[in-house]
């Protein structure tokens, strides 16, 4: 019988082949925390009395949840982090080294290995054809402890997707179209395998958005194949050697096929207070908009920021709204200074954060007033995300994010196409 | 084993974000300060209200969202004697499984706040005190059963000096 993505990677990191359902356990190539989970994680691997990690060069350290530090305990909860990568040899990414899911696929993550991190969207990686799973504290503690993990072998969703994206839409809308579609539980303890000729001919930015948004529908994992866009991706990146094909059998098994055309896609917005919550861009349009955020794991890459520059340029941000953006790396960052979109972004009346979080997890840089409503690119909306349960937070893509920034409304980019 | 305890009752989709909200990030360093705050954000009263051994009722989907372990430990920290839901979501399942914090699988409809419920888990059933029925519960997979009866995946681990759980 033939094997999925996950089965095949979790099978090679096993030792022989696996089955759906098997409780297995399983090597890991990396481990990953970040500044609100790296704690913790830290406090359980000593309680382990393991005076060495299994792989420190392959142990890494984010501080990008609270970067920088808006108080004492966090600033106190990085240095833990600091100290711990100093006495344990971990790789530290330290404050404006950007958001860990994109650090990860930038420079870390390889296609056919295992990645666990304390973060829920782990998952992106998994654009990269690498079996990329959140897990908590506990659970990474002991990965870092023994390289190893207990899994479950997922049962795999197939999600088929074809036919060409209208102008203005864009996989973030396909994403949130199918978290609609499927709900906010509907994949629960699965995993996705994205394919169809929609994928093919998608590229990696947009791979590592739908991955991303996985852990939205509850899966495990959000899966792809591996082809010359991923190998183009590593050896931009100075990782060709580690290319290696990730593909499914013709006659793996799936618990369910979901065919999707994009043809007929209209830009889609998830509204307050669940990702699968979603409506059609037109439904929204006297929805007032106080803040705009552009960035994050999920839409902050350097194609994302040349959407909304696109959109924004000689423009102004509408009065009554402001408009943050946080490219989602150093790299980005740096990449955006070059092409000019900051230049772009900062005349439009944008703010600029520190590649990072942001104001994604209500921590700092961008909490939202009582009644407020926010427009990101970033991938949760539950109430008090933004770090007032009175805020209001809708999802969408970059464009509807910097087209909605002009208008002061929730606003349909296709206007602008 | 059974447990006995009041219910509080909560809606579908409750994520780690009103179990342990991110504004309150600075709490994390003191874990026992933040279960003072634990659910406020679905439940203002919660925390002040309910006594240790009281339950956490729902419905779909528990403990969505992030992968903050914090979630379930100030759950825990707080006394709660058992999460009874109809899902959870996958991550927090899996820390609660790991550090120790009982989770009950079966259909919630008939339980309302203030209900006084017996969980037995060796029979396999929650029973309503207050309504005079009963409701069968999911069986808890082994490798939850092993863990909880070894305080949690750190002391199977410090336990055995490795995986024992295939």
């Amino acid at each position: 019988m033939g094997q999925t993505i996950a089965e095949k990677i979790i099978s090679s990191h096993v030792g022989r082949e696996v089955k759906v359902g098997e409780l297995v356990i399983a090597k890991v190539d990396v481990s990953a925390v970040q500044d609100g989970t790296g704690p913790l994680t830290i406090q359980e691997f000593k309680k382990i009395g393991k005076t060495k990690l299994a792989n420190p060069e392959r142990t890494i350290l984010f501080i990008d949840h609270a970067a920088p530090s808006p108080r004492k305990e966090l600033s106190n909860s990085h240095m833990v982090l600091r100290e711990f990568s100093k006495e344990y040899g971990a790789v530290l990414s330290d404050v404006g080294e950007g958001v860990c899911h994109q650090r990860l696929i930038e420079t870390y993550i390889n296609p056919g290995e295992i990645l666990v991190g304390a973060d829920s969207h782990t998952c992106t990686s998994g654009a990269l054809g690498a079996f990329a799973t959140g897990m908590g504290s506990t659970d990474i503690a002991v990965a870092m402890a023994l390289g190893k993990t207990w899994l479950k072998v997922p049962p795999t969703f197939k999600i088929a997707v074809e036919g060409e994206f209208p102008k203005g839409v864009y996989p973030k809308d396909l994403i949130l179209h199918l978290i609609g579609l499927i709900g906010a539980d509907g994949a629960t303890y699965k995993a996705l395998e994205f394919s169809g000729s929609t994928i093919e001919k998608m590229e990696m930015t947009d791979r590592f958005t739908l991955a991303n948004m996985a852990v939205e529908a509850g899966a495990k994992a959000g899966l792809f194949v591996t082809d010359e866009k991923t190998k183009a991706y590593l050896k931009e990146r100075g990782r060709e050697d580690k290319f290696k094909k990730i593909f499914a059998d013709v006659d793996a098994v799936y618990e369910k096929i979901i065919n999707i055309d994009v043809s007929n896609l209209v830009p889609t917005v998830s509204c307050p207070h669940t990702v699968d919550n979603t409506k059609t861009v037109d439904e929204l349009s006297d929805i007032k908009v106080h803040q705009v955020f552009i960035g994050t794991c999920t839409n902050g890459r350097i194609e994302d920021l040349r959407i909304a520059a696109e959109i924004l340029k000689g423009q102004k941000v509408h009065k009554d709204t402001r408009l943050l953006v946080s490219p989602a790396s150093k790299d980005v960052f740096v990449q955006a200074l070059d092409e000019g979109l900051v230049k772009i972004f900062v005349e439009a009346g944008a703010a600029l954060v520190t590649s990072g979080c942001g104001p994604c997890v209500g921590v700092h840089g961008g909490i939202l007033g009582d009644g407020e409503v926010c427009l990101a690119t970033q991938n949760r909306n539950f109430q008090g995300r933004m770090g007032n349960t009175k805020g209001f937070i809708y999802l969408a893509s970059p464009a509807v994010a910097a087209y909605s920034a002009i208008k002061g409304h929730i606003a349909d980019p296709r206007e602008v196409f | 084993m059974t447990l006995k305890g009041k219910t509080f009752k909560f809606g579908n989709d409750i994520s780690t974000d009103h179990i342990a909200p991110g504004r309150l990030f600075h709490l994390r360093s003191d874990l026992p300060e933040f279960a003072k705050h634990v659910l406020e954000d679905a439940d203002a009263n919660f925390a002040s209200t309910m006594q240790k051994g009281d339950f956490v009722v729902t419905g779909n989907n528990f403990g969505l969202g992030s992968s903050r372990e914090h979630a379930p430990q100030i759950i825990k920290i707080a006394g709660v004697g058992a999460v009874i839901a109809k899902s959870f979501a996958r991550i927090f399942y899996r820390n609660a499984i790991n550090i120790g914090l009982l989770l009950i699988e079966c259909d919630t409809d008939g339980i309302d706040a203030g209900d006084e419920l017996v969980i037995d888990i060796k029979q396999g059933f929650v029973k309503n005190l207050t309504k005079d029925t009963q409701t069968q519960i999911a069986p808890l997979p082994d490798v939850m059963i092993k863990l909880l009866n070894e305080g949690g995946l750190i002391e199977h681990i410090k336990k055995h000096g490795d995986f024992d759980l295939v």
